[in-house]
């Protein structure tokens, strides 16, 4: 249905030209207002919005992409410095991103208000009068009848009752209208938009994120030095962290060996952990991708894993200066891994190893490792040696700052590399730098917590929205007037009904209550004759 | 890995498919067949839907909703003439297409034991059949014979741009992918972009009436696109086009919701700008854009019809260059990058 020309923007939208050109502060203000929360600015904003958030899916973002963010910087360089005034890396929290929603969500509180005002008074207003000439209305039906006028309304008004319609009686016809939940449905849909707006940004001050990397037999205490990385949002103190403990019993992994097409994909991740919380006995309990752990107001996901080594390397004089275990991350889908280990309490000069894990190596024709399955079938563990100093300062685990350092062993230089598996696990340093031990293979899982308070109140305020939706597009509002003319002792019966907003079932609906009507008096009283339908 | 069944599922498509060509050349020769019929009532037809125009124009200026009554009734109504043999071949041999189209659907599901819409290739084989079946399901109520060539010749490119560029061997879920949500987020994506297209197609032929009644109401008898002439209004085709639109915006939230509860799951925020994210989200906006229009002054009509079409072309995007072309957590496609 076309609309009609009571819609509700009608009362909100000035179509009349602005005759004083010469308009005080607050005609302006009020005149900017109007323009502000008409439905063609909310339109031109909706527009707007979505315009503003391509840009973030083109170009990485700080948030989702921090490494893409890297990378695109070092190909673009000529337009990094416009890229970082026009906040293209944080797009969705850039000045203007922002500027557009809450312009869009004022005019939405602006449209909203009055609309509810409005909409308070029709809901108690009675329905309107009955129009002069119903034949112009979209949908129209006659017919004709004996007996008496009055029989005739209040069996009408009997059936438009049942069919929950608000009556008025005006002379000889009845007004009836329907439909008053499509813009009840309407304002809550609206309303419920700026809750969940509200609740996302209000909850995000309590939430925090974390990213810990935890290897077979290691244990994560929920404390802020214990995490890797950690954000959190405006409102988390000491207190947001309540205490548990999870120790990592042992991360299987699956990968598909049978269908060539998807050979060494990976079909199932499960973490078996233990859990401890004060006052419990430790619990047994399963992780898996799509199953987060929860546990004291967080939630734990298993979102990576790879390989770490279990490495020992002593000194000339056999005395061990480093233990430990030590992640490798993962390079490719056959997990080629690349791994660091720094011994600051080497002396005279620290040792750096940087090298690969390959979990199946094979040797190239080029002479080179690869991994081509990502099980441990062949495990070989490869380092190049540095020596000097590892730098000072917070160290990233993965990367080794080789500024300060010469490379004793590995390509390019002439002494070869360290090379370690399973069956030969002991290697001798260069320059009798001592020696490195391969005490075993495990895997880790990268675990990440969250923790958001938030959560129920989108959700909540989620569902509210979508009733609303889904009422105010479904449920049709719609006007019907029954007239009844006594000519000469023949009844002319006339039906009528309008349409407000989106109706396709108007016609049916008239064609419907006529029938009703022609049967219910029919059964009253004789037949009624019936005249073909007029348009 | 290529199982027989598998192969069976190909062989049924591309014999669907094949009916599908047949069906769009028969559909096109049933909106020829219009045309020469409507010069045969030459005149008539036109001074009476040029008459129409004119008094949904003036029922429009007064803001009735005199539209369904202003509409030629033929064209709304069951056909008149059961003589059109090219549109009931056609429709006989669309339909034999959709079933043979749904086996291929099925033995795809059975070959790789899961539903089959875990990767683009099937994305695009259950999407045309949902959109070949709302449009056999519509047609028992409303005639919409005359969108037949713009479906089956839409669906036919898709469909070729999916065996051809998009078909991949079955292959398991990798684990970010093993969620029953996968089974109800895209199901609800599939059907809220087939809504999408149907209401697509009738606003683009909605666009192609608005102007042909702009040329009439202008004076200019000389009617070129005589075959627009047994079609509905533009007016009613805009009523069309948003109704089926309504459905498919719900069917979309429920996908931006249910996306972001999986991606909560499995990635622990329900919602980080990731690309798909953004897309399905523009999307949203776009179409709540198109919504609002048809309530907008000066938006209602060729605006709300334009509005549509680009909400359009931001779903195909992103089915078909997001998924393939930009990084991030999706890695949906199932090709190798
Ligand atoms: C956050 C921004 C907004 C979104 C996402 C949005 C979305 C929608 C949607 C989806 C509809 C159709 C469903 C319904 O009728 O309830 C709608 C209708 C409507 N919206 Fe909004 N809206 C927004 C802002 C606004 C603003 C700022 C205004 C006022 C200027 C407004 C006024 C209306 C009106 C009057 C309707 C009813 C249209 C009709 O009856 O066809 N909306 N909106």
């Amino acid at each position: 249905m076309s609309r009609p020309s009571d819609a509700f923007e009608s009362g909100f939208e000035d179509p009349r030209p602005v005759e004083n050109p010469r308009l005080g502060p607050l005609e302006w203000a009020r005149w900017a207002w109007r323009q502000l929360t008409s439905m063609r600015t909310a339109l031109l904003l909706l527009l707007a919005l979505a315009i503003a958030a391509v840009p973030g899916s083109l170009i990485p973002q700080e948030s989702a992409d921090p490494n893409g963010v890297i990378s695109w910087k070092a190909s673009n360089a000529a337009f990094v410095s416009i890229a970082d005034v026009l906040q293209l890396f944080d797009v969705y929290t850039s000045a203007w991103f922002s500027a557009i929603y809450l312009l869009l969500f004022v005019s939405l509180v602006g449209c909203v208000v009055p609309r509810l005002f409005h909409h308070l008074k029709a809901l108690r207003a009675a329905p309107p009068r009955t129009p002069a000439r119903l034949g112009r209305l979209p949908a129209y039906r006659t017919a004709e009848s004996e007996g008496d006028a009055e029989h005739a309304l209040a069996t009408g008004e009997r059936l438009l009752r049942r069919r929950r319609y608000r009556l008025q009686r005006y002379g000889s016809s009845v007004s009836a209208e329907r439909g008053y939940l499509r813009e009840t449905g309407n304002l809550v849909f609206h309303t419920g938009l700026v809750g969940v707006l509200i609740s996302v940004f209000v909850g995000g001050g309590f939430t925090y994120t974390g990213q810990r990397i935890v290897a077979t037999g290691q244990t994560f205490v929920n404390e802020q030095q214990a995490y890797d990385t950690i954000s959190t949002g405006r409102f988390f103190g000491d207190s947001s962290l309540q205490p548990y403990a999870i120790t990592l019993n042992s991360l299987a992994v699956k990968y598909e060996t049978r269908n060539l097409a998807a050979l060494g994909e990976p079909i199932d991740y499960t973490a078996d952990v233990t859990t401890q919380q004060p006052g419990q006995k430790p619990q047994k309990r399963v992780i898996k991708v799509n199953e987060p752990l929860s546990i004291g107001g967080t939630d734990v996901y298993l979102l990576g894993n790879g390989y770490a080594a279990k490495l020992t390397v002593r000194d000339a004089k056999g005395k061990v200066i480093f233990g430990g275990t030590v992640p490798f991350r993962p390079q490719d889908n056959d997990l080629t891994s690349l791994g660091v280990v720094k011994v600051g309490s080497a002396s005279p000069k620290q040792l750096g190893l940087v090298g690969f894990l390959y979990p199946t190596a094979v040797r190239q024709t080029t002479g080179a490792l690869a991994s081509n399955f990502p099980d441990l079938l062949n495990p070989i563990v490869t380092f190049s040696v540095y020596t000097g100093s590892l730098g000072s300062g917070p160290q990233n685990v993965y990367t080794l700052d080789t500024t300060g350092m010469t490379q004793v062993a590995g390509p390019p230089t002439k002494t070869k590399g360290i090379q370690l598996s399973p069956a030969d696990p002991v290697a001798i340093l260069p320059d009798g730098l001592g020696t490195v031990r391969l005490d075993g293979i495990t895997r880790f899982a990268a675990l990440d917590i969250h923790h958001d308070p938030s959560q129920g109140w989108v959700g909540g305020f989620v569902v509210i929205t979508v009733a609303g939706l889904i009422t105010s597009l479904l449920i049709p509002r719609r006007r019907m007037w029954l007239k009844v003319t006594d000519e000469d002792g023949v009844l002319r019966l006339e039906y009528a009904a309008l349409a407000r907003g989106d109706d396709p079932a108007l016609e049916r609906a008239v064609a419907d209550f006529a029938e009703e009507h022609r049967q219910a008096l029919e059964a009253d009283r004789g037949p009624v004759e019936r005249v073909p339908a007029g348009v | 890995m290529t199982t027989p069944l598998d192969q069976l599922s190909v062989l049924l498509l591309l014999s669907a498919m094949g009916l599908y060509a047949v069906a769009f050349v028969a559909f096109a020769l049933d909106l020829a067949r219009r045309s020469s019929e409507a010069q045969a009532m030459a005149d008539e037809a036109a001074s009476r839907s040029a008459g129409a125009t004119a008094s949904a124009a003036v029922s429009e200026v007064r803001g009735g909703v005199a539209t369904l009554v202003a509409a030629p009734p033929s064209v709304d109504g069951p056909p008149r003439s059961n003589r059109r043999t090219a549109a009931r071949v056609a429709l006989a041999v669309l339909t034999v297409g959709w079933v043979l189209h749904l086996g291929a659907d099925v033995l795809r599901g059975i070959a790789a034991a899961r539903v089959p819409w875990a990767n683009m290739y099937e994305f695009s084989m259950t999407g045309t059949l949902i959109i070949v079946g709302i449009y056999l399901l519509a047609l028992t109520r409303v005639d919409l014979r005359f969108l037949g060539a713009v479906i089956t010749g839409l669906v036919l490119v898709l469909l070729g741009i999916a065996t051809v560029g998009f078909r991949v061997a079955v292959s398991p879920l990798p684990p970010a992918l093993q969620s029953y949500w996968l089974v109800i987020h895209v199901f609800v994506a599939i059907l809220g972009t087939a809504f999408f297209t149907l209401s697509g197609a009738v606003s683009a032929v909605q666009l192609v009436q608005a102007r042909r009644e702009r040329v009439l109401a202008a004076g200019r008898t000389a009617d070129r696109v005589k075959l627009l002439a047994t079609v509905p209004t533009s007016t009613r085709l805009e009523n069309i086009a948003y109704r089926v639109a309504i459905v498919g915006f719900i069917l979309w939230t429920f996908t931006l919701i249910a996306g972001a509860i999986w991606a909560n799951h499995a990635w622990g925020r329900y919602w980080g700008w990731d690309t798909k994210e953004v897309w399905t989200f523009i999307i949203w906006v776009i179409y709540a854009g198109y919504l609002h229009a048809r309530a907008t002054r000066g938006w209602r009509g060729n605006g709300s019809g334009w509005l549509n079409l680009i909400g359009y072309g931001a779903v195909l995007f992103n089915f078909g260059v997001v998924n393939v072309f930009f990084h991030g957590l999706h890695a949906y496609s199932g090709l190798s990058s």
